[in-house]
């Protein structure tokens, strides 16, 4: 049993704190993913929890040990780093067997983990290269095999692929899951790309500032988030954010700057009742702007947006225009024909709208 | 065609400048090899030779008479057997002192660099500052030191000496070696299960080799050349070579055998001048890595 408990966890430099507190439990076997922007104190977190940086408040604990005062070695934990971190002098099967070896295991039992490794990550034929002469997925996947062998409590991964190229990141970010299917181990990600983190995690932990935004499972925190941090940071391209008013005139609206009044769906009129009246800011996912043929379904609004710029994608098309100066983008289909200056009429899905306080940045 | 006729008068014009700029390098290596030349044929002439006054012919009857004389038996003061013991001598300084200052060297490296403590700035800026002091300035406080420690006059004070002094320039070394050395495979190996001394042996020194190479070159050139160091804490039978052949050369015995002196020069350079051949370009390639990393 190898549960993560970070309970008001701090970090704090002598001229800035860039961790405030957080408090986050990890469940044993759980594949939990921290993302946020750089500098949110997301890598800051993992090196706690690894032991390579000192906690100034509040407590680690890895499978019921308290470990704030265990060094890395005894932290019984793996980690992969984002420049792998490989041995240049060593070959792949020592870079992999190094742990073992400082851990005095017998020489049968370090090269059956290493063979059996190498097998699931496809190394075998690579074991007495140097890693001078292995491609940048060969080597990501030897920091992946030394971290196996170990065959430790957790597993911690920092930004493990932005090192690598679009297309190899996508076949590496499989390759980690399916590990994670093949041998369930508690598992820290840290990455600061929403699609990593999304496709990965059980649950995705979204930080800004050195805080907790918001924990959950991916689907979660896409459809519900919680703040406009979160609502901005999960989803590509990103929500859309309209300063709207909230009005009553006999059924709730919201109202662009420009006079467009957007009917509210009866079942969460009652929900934003009392923000009547309130300048708000309107959340909504390009995905619920898109061409008007299911302008009938209820909750759908029509709108005519002045196109901007079209980006055709193959699958689909980008649309965005502009609203009081902001870019906005839509989503809509190859077909819908659109070219710059002219309006597009779009469907507004207000059914999966999101009403955020413009104080408090919370999603109501 | 057209290719190959503008091909041999971009020659031309190169062949021109080459011409100058060999002559000018031809040149200035006869003014720098000259006097390593006449040193070596004056030390393989007989005195009668010598006394003929030609400095730069080549020796009519080459012999190996005062290598062998400077060798094993030259009187330096009032013993005559040469320089074979004070060669010795600084065999016996020169490699525990050149190996202890850079291992301390490269273990002040890889904790300025990688295991930072507080003050590890100001730590670095007093070592380099050890580097600026001229050997003159410290001759009568290590005198007393060193008598106070009971290591006057003996190999083990210059090799203490020798030690302190180089610790300065070996630390600079090897802190911008590893500067530039990636942290993340000592946060590896921490991980991983090493412990200071095993990151240090099984990770950071098999990536050391070319700075290594440079401190040895620097250590070894320094303390077998070191002059004041050895003339003022040793004496008698336990001079270094550089004091001895000073001695030789002053040792009056009514004639004054140049080509035994000239012998006995050229033994006491010959180790540093083997060490620049062997490793010499090593040397310039450390150098320039620390230089441009650090």
């Amino acid at each position: 049993m190898a549960e993560v408990s970070i309970r008001k966890v701090e970090k704090a430099y002598e001229t800035y704190k860039a961790v405030h507190g957080i408090d986050l439990e990890i469940a044993d076997k759980e594949f939990v993913v921290l993302v946020g922007p750089s500098g949110c104190g997301k890598s800051t977190t993992l090196r706690m929890v690894a032991g390579l940086e000192e906690i100034t408040g509040g407590e680690i604990w890895i499978g019921g040990d308290l470990v704030n005062d265990v060094p890395p070695r005894d932290r019984d934990i793996a980690m992969v780093f984002q420049n792998y971190a490989l041995y240049p002098h060593m070959t792949v099967f020592d870079n992999m067997a190094f742990g073992l070896k400082l851990r005095k295991f017998p020489r049968e039992e370090i090269k059956k983990r290493v063979d059996d490794a190498a097998r699931i990550l496809d190394l075998t034929t690579l074991l007495d290269r140097r890693p001078k002469a292995l491609s940048g997925g060969q080597r990501q996947r030897v920091a992946m095999g030394r971290a196996i062998v170990r065959n430790p409590r957790v597993f911690l991964f920092d930004e493990p692929l932005s090192n690598l190229d679009a297309k190899l990141r996508v076949q590496m970010r499989t390759e980690i899951k399916k590990v994670h299917q093949t041998i369930p181990t508690t598992t820290v990600y840290v990455t600061h790309d929403q699609i990593e983190a999304m496709t990965l995690a059980d649950r995705v932990v979204v930080m800004n500032f050195g805080r907790i935004e918001q924990v959950g499972p991916p689907q979660e925190l896409y459809h519900n988030p919680a703040t406009r941090f979160v609502a901005g940071f999960i989803g590509s391209p990103a929500m859309n954010f309209f300063p709207v008013k909230v009005t009553n005139e006999g059924g709730l609206y919201v109202q662009w700057p420009g006079g467009v009044k957007l009917a509210v769906p009866p079942q969460r009129a009652n929900r934003y009742a009392p923000y009547a009246g309130k300048e708000m800011t309107l959340g909504l996912r390009p995905e619920h702007l898109t061409e008007t043929h299911d302008i009938e379904k209820p909750g759908v609004v029509r709108i005519e947006v002045p196109v901007d710029v079209v980006e055709p994608m193959g699958m689909e098309t980008m649309v965005h225009f502009l609203v009081n100066g902001e870019e906005m983008t839509a989503r809509v289909d190859p077909a819908t024909h659109a070219a710059p200056g002219e309006m597009l009429p779009l469907a507004a899905d207000m059914n999966n709208m999101h009403l955020i306080d413009n104080e408090s940045n919370k999603v109501v | 065609m057209s290719g190959r006729v503008e091909g041999s008068m971009a020659g031309g014009g190169s062949a021109v400048s080459r011409v100058v700029i060999y002559g000018l390098l031809l040149v200035f290596a006869a003014i720098f090899l000259t006097p390593l030349f006449v040193m070596l044929i004056t030390s393989l002439k007989s005195l009668d030779e010598i006394r003929d006054g030609n400095m730069l012919s080549l020796p009519q009857s080459p012999t190996i008479a005062p290598w062998l004389s400077a060798w094993g038996t030259a009187c330096i003061g009032l013993t005559c057997n040469g320089i074979k013991g004070y060669f010795g001598n600084s065999i016996m300084m020169v490699v525990p002192a050149v190996a202890i200052s850079t291992i301390l060297g490269s273990l002040n490296g890889f904790v300025l660099t990688k295991f930072r403590f507080p003050g590890h700035k100001l730590i670095f800026a007093l070592m380099l500052f050890a580097c600026f002091i001229p050997f003159q300035a410290v001759l009568i406080p290590v005198a007393r030191v060193l008598g106070m420690v009971g290591l006057g006059n003996s190999i083990g004070g210059l090799i203490l000496v020798h030690v302190v002094y180089g610790l300065g320039f070996t630390t600079l070394f090897f802190r911008n070696y590893y500067e530039a050395f990636p942290t993340e495979l000592i946060r590896a190996a921490m991980i991983d299960g090493a412990g200071f001394f095993q990151i240090f042996r099984r990770i950071l020194l098999p990536a050391s080799g070319p700075i290594i190479i440079v401190t040895v070159i620097f250590q070894f050139t320094n303390i077998w050349n070191d002059f004041l160091f050895g003339s003022s804490f040793a004496s008698g039978d336990g001079v270094p070579m550089t004091v001895a052949l000073n001695n030789l050369v002053n040792t009056s015995t009514g004639v004054k055998e140049y080509n035994v002196d000239m012998a006995a020069a050229m033994i006491a350079a010959l180790p540093t001048l083997l060490v620049y051949v062997v490793a010499g370009r090593y040397f310039v390639r450390g150098l320039m890595a620390g230089a441009v990393k650090g």
